[in-house]
């Protein structure tokens, strides 16, 4: 029982993100509005990138900026002081790499808009039908 | 870094992500996602990441929910899913 | 379709729970990921950049050259929606409002009708037009200087507190974005053109690369900024400090240019002559 406490304390927290990135995933593959679509992206994106912070986190350390100046100049740091830096330069360049993709999907979206008439996916293909037999060779 | 309050913060970015992907008008998606990315802002900021923290609060926040209230502007809010 | 879609996130949910189980505690600090290069960066970065912030030393420095096609990704995804939306040229086919501006009087000019030209008494409003609130505007002149001042404190002081290219970047771009909010898009494109935004696209990646290049013409590898040192008269270790300064100053530029360039794209459907 303390075992299985200690497993549920330590994990949880892994098992939320988890949570998160199944919320992303079905709303990509169900939801028949664009715009829905792309916001189930970005919540996978973000639970993804929640993934990476976790691992890099570290218990009794604090943030990477280290200490500096005459008093502190006086002993290396050490690693166990600080978090993991290097999750956070991957995922802060992949968020705002999430943004300019969403940039382009929005884009993409309102061209879409601009020759069909609407953003549900079921009408789109029931207007793309017809027109393919109409231009056949 | 507190685990309690962590919990809670994650918690709540549940609650705004299943709800931004449930609601049936995309203007309030737009806003719920905002508030879904802020939560994630402070999420990281407890976990020590203030790098990420800082740039999703003005990306994510910021600039993203603007990007979803503009197309959502020049297309339509209504949604039926 | 819906339940399919059910047992398939199901399934892929199962599975990481399933491979979290033998993940290292969360906070660990004797996890593998905290083990391999991270204390490399954590004990030398001061000593190697004199950058206390280690995540812009790592950014910009040791991984350069991966944040270098970052940029160059935020590049593509400005031209990207350039070539996606934009309509070059061709006048909207819809009615054009004016006021006039003594009188209050709107004035609807249907296609082919003439336009009162550099009239002072005549004002070009949006379609959709709501009247223009104090609040909104004086409150948007006082806010954009301070939070454009406040990006490229961001942008500089980067080094030495959270901050860097990117959120300096952002920070003006959403600058700009709130004063095309609060006036109309047309004052904000006689501001800050759209010429411009694609030329501060390339000028910030040029940058990025340009500093890369210097140290290559230097002697040393490509981005390896303590060659730097030669022409600017200082040690190898402040050169490296100054090169991540300047490649952040292209990274800003980029990011600035980008996200305006994106909200005149999506806010106008790519006209650019009405706005949100």
């Amino acid at each position: 029982m303390e075992a299985l406490w200690e497993q549920i304390l330590t994990k949880a927290n892994y098992w939320m993100t988890i949570a998160l990135m199944m919320v992303g995933l079905y709303a990509m593959i169900t939801k028949r509005n664009l715009v829905k679509k792309i916001i189930g992206m970005n919540i996978l994106q973000t639970a993804v990138i929640l993934m990476f912070i976790s691992i890099g986190a570290k218990r009794g350390a604090t943030i990477p900026i280290l200490k500096h100046g005459d008093a502190a100049a006086a002993h290396a740091p050490r690693a166990v002081d600080y978090i993991n830096p290097l999750p956070h330069v991957l995922m802060l360049t992949a968020i705002v790499v999430a943004v300019s993709t969403l940039g382009v999907a929005l884009a993409l979206a309102v061209k879409i808009y601009q020759q069909n008439g609407t953003l549900d996916e079921a009408d789109i293909l029931a207007r793309q039908v017809p027109r393919s037999h109409e231009g056949g060779p | 870094m507190i685990w309690q309050i962590e919990f809670v913060v994650l918690v709540i970015v549940l609650i705004c992500g299943v709800a931004a992907v449930t609601v049936r008008d995309l203007l309030g998606a737009a806003v719920l996602f905002g508030a879904y990315s802020f939560m994630m802002c402070l999420l990281w900021a407890i976990m020590g990441a203030v790098d990420v923290a800082f740039t999703e609060a003005s990306v994510g926040a910021g600039v993203s929910t603007v990007l979803f209230v503009a197309a959502v502007f020049r297309t339509s809010r209504r949604t039926k899913d | 379709m819906k339940t399919a879609a059910a047992l398939l996130v199901l399934l892929f949910g199962g599975l990481l729970v399933y491979a979290s189980l033998e993940f290292p505690a969360w906070g660990d600090p004797m996890a593998p990921a905290s083990r391999h290069v991270s204390p490399h960066y954590i004990e030398r970065s001061l000593a190697e950049t004199s950058v206390p912030n280690i995540v812009t030393a790592v950014l910009a420095d040791y991984r350069g050259y991966d944040t270098m096609f970052e940029t160059i990704v935020i590049f593509t995804a400005g031209v990207a929606c350039l070539f996606l939306l934009r309509i070059f040229g061709r006048r909207s086919s819809e009615s054009r409002l004016y006021r006039h501006l003594p009188t209050g009087i709107t004035l609807r000019i249907s296609r082919g009708g003439a336009v009162p030209l550099s009239s002072k008494e005549f004002e070009r409003i949006d379609l959709q037009w709501v009247p223009y609130s104090v609040v909104v505007r004086t409150t948007c002149r006082l806010i954009v200087p301070f939070s454009q001042l406040f990006a490229l404190y961001v942008i500089a002081h980067g080094h030495h507190s959270p901050g860097g290219g990117f959120q300096g970047g952002v920070i003006l771009g959403a600058s700009i974005i709130l004063f095309a909010i609060a006036n109309n898009l047309r004052a904000s494109l006689a501001w800050f053109s759209e010429k411009l935004a694609v030329l501060l696209c390339g000028l910030g990646v040029s940058i990025y690369v340009a500093t890369g290049a210097l140290s290559f013409l230097l002697g040393g590898n490509f981005l390896d900024y303590g060659t730097l040192s030669k022409p600017f008269a200082m040690g190898a270790v402040a050169a490296r400090s100054l090169g991540i300064l300047m490649v952040e100053i292209g990274v800003g530029i980029t990011v600035m240019a980008v996200m305006v360039h994106l909200y005149y794209g999506l806010a106008s459907a790519g006209r650019h002559d009405e706005g949100l």
